[in-house]
């Protein structure tokens, strides 16, 4: 009787996140006509699709050490500025915009910044005599994706990495300085060691990140299907991709199984992260 | 003399490195944003620069090609509007009881309202497509419907702001308080906990705004209109118009954001 007031949310959750994944990933084991089938799962080994989901990867991978560094090293600079100052301020709520609402904006953005007519391109081109397509236009292929993401990635690394920083304990660097460490020795020696597991773990938060995205590729590339979400986009608006029925499904799964393990491994390193963050 | 082994032992950057840094990076982050403010002004075929497109949009004057636009925006208030009322009639109610009478439900609580940042709405739509199947033979297929979707999506967000107010009140002090002063449950979660809960509720519904409204990929592959699918629509016809719609959207959530932030630090001022 007492647990009836948990029943509302139970069911919604239920109905709108519990069901929908089980679909999802159900389809993937179900042919045409619900019976079941493994040639869905099996095509997850076809070349082609392997090729997506490395495309995805490596796109993810690469940007998120680049959008780790990068976010690492501009919460470095905001280290001990004031938390309710006005720099702050413009860098959280700028960090939560760019990090959220990227997708059909960040296509628009890099479309009029590195575009055939884009601002940048042309200035390359006639003041500098530099062809950034030279060897063809990659903006709109899998390379072309790599810019804008780190767009969106350097400001999650911010928002998720500075609690960690700040989370340094001033009297680690007093202690330090008085034992006759300089500036290096405290970084290199207590500083980056405390910080390594937020850092992972900020990194596969990114990855995650930048795996699941789909809205900023689907804009940039209307017929494209280089990474995973734009393949699931095409079994999804045809049902004949590779003669296969329920490919979203199967796909739906490879990516939940990656996700998953990333999200595990970044569960893990929290933990060990916490230790040093409790005040 | 702490000051001055703070000042020459801090791990900080000096002032120099700080600003090449924040100075280095904020202009690369400037120059698209730049880009698309120097796309709107380009003048068409005979070249220069013409602010005409801005005076169009301020003005009301664009043609009735843009109708679809003006509704799509109508739409993503809409869902905006539901999703937070969803958030709070399911959300909130069930974190303050788990609070208070189920604490060893929290864990999984957390474990739930987190678990779609794992799955991800690409994911979520394969599976949402038949359940919306049966949505609008129940519910009819009016737009509002994805706001159960999208209730979802901002679940961790929404989840975050609030526990992190609930874990700096006392809830079960101050539900005992008003029940031993004779105070029915009612009055208990209005009168008592919402009040002193707004600025998690408050900080929630805005993140839930702006996910809302920067939300593609759910409406663009359940065939609904909201303001991100149409600007990709106006943006075949017509571009300019397009990017200085994104551009104000843009505008309009680090607004938002800044408001959040201001809603948050007063809370932290408070709490010290």
């Amino acid at each position: 009787m007492r647990y009836l007031g948990l029943a509302p949310f139970g069911a919604y959750v239920l109905l709108f996140l519990a069901l929908p994944t089980l679909l999802a990933v159900g389809t993937g084991f179900v042919d045409g006509d619900g019976a079941l089938t493994a040639s869905n799962i099996e095509a997850l080994l076809d070349p082609v699709i392997l090729t997506v989901f490395w495309n995805s990867i490596w796109l993810s991978a690469l940007t998120a050490v680049t959008g780790a560094v990068l976010g690492a090293l501009v919460c470095y600079a905001l280290l001990e500025t004031r938390p309710d100052g006005v720099l702050r301020s413009i860098v959280d709520s700028a960090s939560g915009v760019l990090a959220q609402f990227g997708g059909v904006m960040l296509a628009f953005a890099f479309v009029s910044l590195i575009g055939i007519q884009g601002l940048l391109r042309v200035i390359l081109q006639n003041n500098f005599g530099i062809d950034i397509y030279a060897d063809g236009v990659w903006l709109y292929e899998v390379p072309g994706l790599v810019l804008p993401y780190i767009y969106f990635q350097v400001p999650l690394m911010i928002i998720v990495f500075l609690p960690a920083l700040e989370a340094l304990k001033p009297q680690w660097a007093e202690a330090s300085a008085t034992l006759g460490g300089t500036r290096a020795t405290y970084w290199w020696r207590i500083g980056i060691p405390v910080l390594m597991p937020s850092f992972i773990g900020s990194l596969l938060l990114l990855f995650a990140n930048a795996f699941s995205s789909y809205a900023t590729a689907a804009a940039l590339t209307s017929q494209g299907q280089g990474i995973v979400p734009l393949q699931i986009r095409a079994a999804l608006t045809s049902e004949t991709v590779l003669g296969r029925e329920n490919l979203a499904g199967a796909l739906a799964l490879g990516m939940i199984v990656v996700m998953t393990l990333v999200m595990v491994l970044y569960s893990r390193l929290q933990r060990r992260a916490s230790r040093w963050q409790q005040r | 003399m702490t000051r001055s082994l703070n000042r020459t032992h801090s791990p900080a950057p000096s002032r120099a490195t700080r600003w090449i840094i924040l100075g280095a990076v904020g202009l690369l982050f400037a120059l698209p944003l730049v880009s698309m403010v120097e796309f709107t002004l380009r003048g068409g075929l005979e070249g220069g620069y013409t602010i005409d497109r801005w005076v169009t949009v301020f003005t009301g004057q664009l043609g009735p090609e843009f109708r679809q636009l003006w509704l799509a925006i109508g739409n993503s208030l809409l869902l905006a509007a539901v999703t937070v009322a969803i958030m709070l009639v399911l959300l909130v109610p069930t974190m303050i009881l788990v609070q208070l009478s189920f604490p060893r439900l929290r864990h999984g609580l957390e474990f739930i309202c987190l678990l779609p940042i794992t799955i991800p709405a690409i994911v979520l739509v394969v599976g949402l497509a038949p359940v919306y199947s049966v949505v609008s033979r129940m519910f009819g297929s009016g737009v509002w419907t994805l706001a159960f979707a999208y209730g979802v999506l901002v679940l961790p967000y929404a989840y975050r702001a609030i526990q992190a107010n609930l874990d700096s009140i006392d809830v079960k002090t101050l539900s005992e308080a008003a029940r031993s002063l004779g105070a029915g449950w009612g009055t208990v979660l209005f009168r008592v906990l919402i009040p002193n809960l707004r600025r998690g509720i408050l900080a929630a519904s805005f993140i839930a705004v702006a996910v809302v409204l920067g939300e593609f990929t759910v409406a663009s592959l359940l065939n609904r209109v909201n303001l991100q699918t149409a600007l990709l629509i106006v943006n075949k016809a017509d571009p300019y118009i397009a990017v200085i719609f994104a551009l104000l959207s843009l505008l309009f959530a680090f607004v938002l954001l800044v408001v959040i932030g201001r809603v948050g630090s007063v809370s932290r001022k408070v709490r010290s």
